[in-house]
């Protein structure tokens, strides 16, 4: 029986977890559909999100919870600042070597963890919200029950803040101007360009959309991880291991693909050991490229036409 | 004396040059450096080779370099005989793995090949921190006692194979294994349908990439006595370092690496040694990568006549042309 108990645990906090992960990866899937690139600075972004909620927190005292709402607009800002002014302009530059866009977006990574060592210290740091170790139990609710399971507050919280964020964001693609042309630029860039896509605003705007759903996720994670400077880097891994389980630029896959890598990592770090759950996140991302080079987009395809 | 005559022997004479050296009565740290930016010389030349002249870009050479390291190391730990021999049996073990990299990575393209990278190098890093009871983990292999105190011996032999690397690359790429690597770069689909077997090529680019990689690394080990997973693996100082020493001095060009890994070193070195700044020595690495990419796309040697002008580049093309 405490076998059954730890499995549905592991089983439990991997998917809390995974509703979280598929919140970074959305917004790299976005990027990764619009522009064609990885954003290997997708982690450092969420990085600073992470700082403005923290500092946020220390100096008014507002809940992570509540600087969603401030660090998502500032990072949609900065995000857009960083299409216009850095990576449009290295579009129109001829050089040898391929993919200019990803290699200066991991310059951008190493300038932001390094500025955050810099003027933060390189201390670990949380947020010590009052509800950080509140959970609910089965036993509470169901006296005899065989088995005991809990339910942590933040974690669940957090959860269900992402499901929200996600069902917003895909009305927002399914049922706005903008968010069609997002979809279209994604599908058929030249497509997109003869319906009359403005399809450099759509890029701008797609990488503020991918910066502040990125800012969400750090002000989720905020109650329930700690903080420091190089911890973008391991969310970046995240984000772009999802991106190709879920199919490169799929929104849906990148959902199914948050859920996969969390309930993974939970039970390679529960039965294998949690030194190797990073392993275990590449472990399966190269499975997902050498067995399911489409990812899951390609099966839920596969699906649609069979019928 | 005549130009042309000069460019054909510049190699030679500056490795005549380098060989009194030692005798020069440079300090120690001199050597060091000197030592560093021959090892990161190779390191360049052997990413120019797969990144440069195959277009196949890389975030994870720390993985060969790591592993050369690590088999030295090994077989100083282990096998209990001298980290030396690590030079010559990390040419088998890196040739098997990059087999099996190649086996992976190579059916993806462009951006996915270089995630794919990136990500073995991580799994390099972390299967090597857990398998304690081979690797030592985080604790680290050192050797007890060292080959020479002295600097001169490791300076020979890392010369002898940066040398070897500078001459076995421009050999490969003047030879037809070359044009097919350029060939691939510049046009895969175009490659593959004039009968050229896209895959091995890109796998021969690959083995000779890693090989050359984990000598460098073997060496490391030896130079330096002391590796943990931390030192030889890591994404951001060596991975990525290596793609911007390429970037700096010139993709696919001979002198770039070199160039390049002059100006790395010993920018590194500065940067490092400055009050308060040194903290922030990732931040200006970071800004000169993003500058070289958005001003100086194809590094100092490719771009050489935006910066110096018309003039001398023309003399210069001639020299540089892949």
């Amino acid at each position: 029986m405490a076998q059954l108990e730890l499995f549905i645990q592991t089983l439990i906090s991997g998917f809390l977890l995974g509703g979280l992960y598929a919140l970074i990866a959305l917004g790299m899937a976005l990027i990764m559909g619009v522009m064609r690139i990885i954003n290997l600075a997708h982690g450092d972004f969420m990085m600073v999100a992470m700082y403005i909620a923290f500092w946020l927190f220390s100096f008014f005292g507002i809940d992570p919870y509540v600087s969603v709402f401030i660090a998502a607009p500032v990072l949609f800002v900065f995000g857009m600042g960083v299409q216009k002014y850095l990576l449009t302009p290295v579009m129109k530059v001829e050089s040898i070597l391929p993919h200019n866009q990803v290699i200066m977006t991991v310059g951008m990574a190493m300038v932001l963890s390094n500025l955050a060592t810099v003027f933060f210290t390189g201390n670990y740091r949380s947020v010590p919200v009052s509800y950080a170790s509140s959970a609910w139990y089965l036993t509470d609710i169901w006296k005899n029950s065989p088995i005991e399971l809990s339910l942590s507050l933040p974690w669940t919280l957090s959860f269900v803040i992402g499901v929200i964020i996600t069902i917003g964001l895909w009305i927002f693609l399914g049922k706005t101007d903008m968010g069609k042309s997002i979809r279209a630029t994604s599908q058929d860039l030249d497509a997109a360009l003869l319906m009359g896509v403005n399809v450099n605003r759509t890029r701008l705007v797609t990488f503020g959309i991918g910066c502040a759903l990125v800012a969400c996720a750090g002000c989720l994670f905020i109650p329930i991880y700690y903080l420091y400077p190089a911890l973008g880097k391991q969310f970046t891994n995240v984000g772009f291991v999802i991106t190709v389980i879920g199919g490169m630029g799929s929104t849906n896959g990148a959902v199914i693909g948050g859920l996969i890598l969390g309930i993974f990592e939970s039970m390679t770090a529960t039965y294998i050991g949690m030194g190797w759950a990073p392993a275990g996140r590449f472990i399966i991302f190269v499975l997902a490229l050498v067995f399911l080079p489409g990812g899951v987009a390609s099966i839920l395809r596969s699906k649609r036409l069979g019928k | 004396m005549n130009k042309s005559l000069l460019k054909k022997f510049l190699p030679l004479i500056i490795f005549i040059i380098l060989l009194v050296v030692p005798f020069m009565g440079l300090s120690s740290y001199l050597m060091h450096i000197l030592i560093l930016v021959l090892m990161w010389s190779v390191i360049g030349q052997a990413w120019n080779v797969l990144g440069g002249y195959t277009g196949q870009v890389s975030f994870g050479h720390a993985a060969f370099f790591g592993v050369g390291a690590y088999t030295a190391g090994i077989l100083y730990q282990h096998v209990e005989i001298s980290a030396w021999w690590g030079l010559p049996v990390c040419i088998v073990v890196l040739t098997l793995l990059s087999l099996a990299i190649g086996y992976i990575c190579l059916r993806l393209r462009g951006a996915y090949f270089a995630l794919a990278t990136l990500a073995l190098g991580e799994i390099c890093r972390v299967t090597a921190e857990n398998l304690v009871d081979f690797t030592r983990g985080n604790l680290g292999i050192m050797i007890r006692e060292r080959t020479w105190v002295d600097k001169t011996w490791f300076f020979y032999i890392i010369l002898l194979i940066a040398a070897g690397t500078y001459f076995l690359v421009k050999i490969l790429i003047e030879s037809k294994l070359g044009y097919y690597f350029v060939a691939i770069r510049e046009d895969q689909d175009a490659a593959e349908s004039l009968g050229i077997n896209t895959t091995l090529y890109k796998t021969i680019s690959l083995c000779i990439s890693g090989v050359l990689t984990g000598i460098a690394g073997a060496f490391y080990m030896n130079y330096m006595g002391y590796i943990d997973p931390g030192v030889v693996f890591p994404l951001y100082d060596l991975s990525i370092t290596t793609v911007m020493v390429v970037m700096v001095g010139g993709a696919a060009t001979y002198w770039g690496p070199i160039i390049g890994a002059i100006i790395m070193v010993f920018l590194a070195e500065v940067i490092r040694s400055l009050p308060y700044i040194g903290a922030a020595h990732q931040t200006i690495f970071g800004v000169i990568l993003i500058c070289i990419i958005m001003f100086l796309p194809n590094g100092i040697v490719g771009d050489f006549g935006k910066l110096v002008g018309p003039v001398i580049s023309k003399w210069w093309k001639k020299d540089t042309s892949s």
